[in-house]
């Protein structure tokens, strides 16, 4: 069985061995068990990026896991306010109008490589992390929303109301523009982000996370196997996000 | 006026216990302080009190920008230790013992720090958010025939 993205990490950082335990999870299947996550005080590299396979074939229309597990994990929760509310993750449903076929999927920050909101921000709040992750640093955003005029995907959303009792690993708060951060507080410490671990634990599996740059990943290989899709592929913005059956 | 001098002079030697201690018998209202049930801060306290903000300030960009998450100088590290009652209760931002609310009210300074983060300790372990999602995701895709 092929290795872990952070063991890969941690091989290329040690340049050793793995450190991998073998976990037996039902008879005949085996997993390797991550020995440690990225150690706390070693900055991300863009050795890796990280990036997220939306399989539409698997994506059900009436299934909101994703957005659900989200809006749970980071406790944005809405106003009744459609236009405003926060919105990390939705829902899209398209139809083609010529043959009538449906296609449901989620759509969110897609980490672009050239992302259009780091370039329009004025204080530098809205930034690229080494490892290919676009995020707001809110301590310095001062909530002008330029970045959600100029991100395609309408993927950030401003927090207009006082917030409390925020979640210790997600902070948020008035004045300043959120948007998916792909969970960094869980990646960070060796886990999947949240929306996947829920479509994988609903048993659907339309989402994959993985890191683009290694040939081993499972992300990858589907990658490299099958057609994919980068949503407005034509503003060559290099997409971490990636879509299957559109 | 005899023993004026006498009295003054004991009054000058107790102030510097005084000062430092929430004053019984002072007439200058103190903080209440109850530094939370850890032995001694990550550094002495007399730093702190002068530079926790230098350090704080320090860690959150290394946090955001390079996800260095080290726990020494981290907010939720300090939250985690002091905003805990002798009772290893959980105390709210709303309540004025709150350690970092009832010295800032007291110094009438505004952190913003709050506007944003959590004031209140985590539940269970620090820094284990979800435990074992990881493993649980890959049993997953296992199941499905996807490889990780």
């Amino acid at each position: 069985m092929s290795e872990q993205p952070i063991d890969r990490y941690r091989r290329r950082l040690l340049g050793g061995a793995v450190a991998a335990g073998t976990l037996t999870l039902a008879p005949g299947l085996f997993l390797h068990r991550l020995a440690e996550a990225k150690p706390d005080a070693d900055p991300v590299t863009s050795i890796i990026r990280w990036g997220l396979l939306v399989d539409t074939n698997r994506c059900a229309s009436n299934c909101t896991a994703c957005v659900d597990a989200c809006r749970d994990e980071h406790g944005w929760t809405g106003h009744d306010r459609p236009r405003s509310d926060a919105q990390w993750i939705r829902k899209v449903e398209l139809r083609d109008p010529a043959t009538g076929r449906e296609v449901s999927l989620p759509m969110m920050c897609q980490h672009c490589a050239k992302p259009p909101c780091v370039d329009v921000c004025p204080t530098g709040a809205s930034f690229k992390r080494a490892d290919g992750i676009v995020l707001v640093d809110k301590h310095i955003c001062i909530g002008c929303r330029y970045c959600m005029l100029a991100c395609p995907y309408k993927a950030r959303s401003f927090i207009h109301e006082e917030l409390s009792h925020q979640k210790p690993y997600s902070p948020r708060g008035k004045g300043t523009v959120e948007g998916c951060t792909l969970c960094v507080h869980r990646i960070d410490v060796g886990q999947e982000p949240a929306c996947v671990e829920a479509c994988t634990a609903d048993g659907r599996g339309a989402l994959l996370f993985g890191d683009l740059n290694d040939p081993k990943s499972a992300i990858y290989q589907a990658l490299a196997e099958h057609p994919s899709t980068q949503v407005r592929a034509d503003l060559n913005l290099d997409l971490g996000v990636r879509y299957r059956g559109l | 006026m005899r023993h004026l001098l006498p009295a003054l002079l004991l009054l000058l030697a107790a102030l510097p216990a005084t000062a430092a201690a929430p004053a019984d018998g002072s007439r200058v209202p103190l903080p209440a302080i109850d530094a939370g049930p850890g032995e001694q801060c990550v550094e002495p306290v007399e730093f702190m009190r002068r530079n926790h903000m230098e350090l704080i300030l320090h860690q959150r960009d290394e946090t955001v920008h390079r996800s260095i998450r080290t726990k020494r100088y981290s907010l939720r590290n300090c939250i985690n230790c002091h905003a805990v009652d002798a009772g290893g209760q959980p105390v709210s931002l709303d309540d004025p013992e709150h350690f970092c609310v009832s010295c800032h009210r007291y110094a009438a300074v505004k952190p913003d720090c709050f506007q944003c983060h959590s004031g209140e300790p985590e539940p269970g372990v620090p820094g284990v958010v979800g435990a074992g999602a990881w493993s649980r995701g890959l049993a997953a895709n296992a199941s499905r025939g996807v490889k990780p």
